[in-house]
């Protein structure tokens, strides 16, 4: 079968299938597309029946079944320590909510719109997540 | 406006909101971002670097940024009644010590919040753990924020 995970065509496409996206919520709805505001926006938006995030995060999941279906590769969670998942889920979270931002919101929609914050954002994540593999993967 | 009518829109609302996101979901798939062992071999700049993710970058903000130029020249959006951007333009610690945090547990495990999503589908215990943690998270974070 034909791998197209392994190439940089596949990234550069990918890349630019979500920026289409982007470019539809802004052009319908006038909203920026960050994953991590729509999972806050679902969460806390329990009384409501009808959650727009909600059902964008929804239609995520279906899209990526379809592309893992339809390509026949799944990407199983790499192994790691328990403790290390959550430690990680509530960093991600957490520094999320008090940063305003995730690698959607900063990295592709905040830099589209030249904003210094999010280009602030972009190189700090992308700064410590080098520092944090270099630590887990050359010194410990 | 009757009740049907109103129904019927918010239907086709939902049925946009799913497109839209089945897009973005599909992108990150197709992207590599879902696989963490890529986004570890990105951010392992020191080690055996795996450049692939800066084209999922590139392809992304390049869409965007020509997208949103031509959208912005619009009055309004189609379906609601006035682009809802960010404000603030200051570099404050919030954002700095955040972004940080962020990085840190993103290389601790390599999901960031789309593809730690997208991945539920394959219905392993490792991906719902880290997202469970990962809103346990943004509880904390918001708890701090109105017990100021």
């Amino acid at each position: 079968m034909y791998d197209i995970f392994s190439n940089y065509s596949s990234a550069l496409l990918g890349g630019a299938i979500i920026g289409l996206s982007a470019c539809l919520m802004m052009l319908f709805y006038g909203r920026i597309t960050g994953i991590s505001g729509l999972i806050w926006n679902t969460v806390q938006n329990r009384r409501s029946s009808f959650s727009s995030s909600g059902i964008f995060l929804g239609g995520m999941i279906i899209g990526a079944l379809c592309v893992a279906y339809a390509t026949d590769i799944e990407t199983p969670p790499i192994h790691s320590n328990v403790f290390i998942i959550i430690l990680s889920g509530l960093l991600v979270g957490y520094g999320t909510k008090l940063g305003s931002g995730c690698t959607s919101g900063h990295g592709i929609c905040g830099i589209s719109r030249l904003s210094i914050r999010s280009l602030a954002a972009t190189g700090t994540f992308m700064t410590s997540g080098i520092a944090t593999v270099y630590f887990m993967r050359h010194l410990i | 406006m009757t009740g049907t009518q109103k129904q019927s829109i918010h239907l086709t609302y939902a049925c946009y909101y799913f497109i839209f996101g089945a897009l973005f979901g599909a992108g990150l798939s197709i992207s590599g971002m879902t696989d963490q062992n890529k986004v570890l071999g990105f951010l392992d700049l020191f080690g055996e670097w795996d450049p692939t993710l800066i084209f999922v970058m590139a392809g992304g903000v390049v869409v965007t940024f020509i997208g949103y130029s031509a959208i912005f020249k619009r009055k309004m959006p189609i379906l609601s009644k006035a682009f809802m951007l960010p404000k603030t333009t200051v570099i404050d610690i919030n954002l700095v010590l955040g972004s940080a945090l962020f990085g840190i547990g993103w290389g601790l495990y390599g999901y960031c919040p789309g593809p730690a999503i997208a991945s539920l589908a394959q219905l392993n215990w490792e991906t719902f753990l880290f997202v469970f943690a990962m809103i346990g998270g943004m509880f904390l974070r918001s708890k701090q924020e109105s017990a100021k």
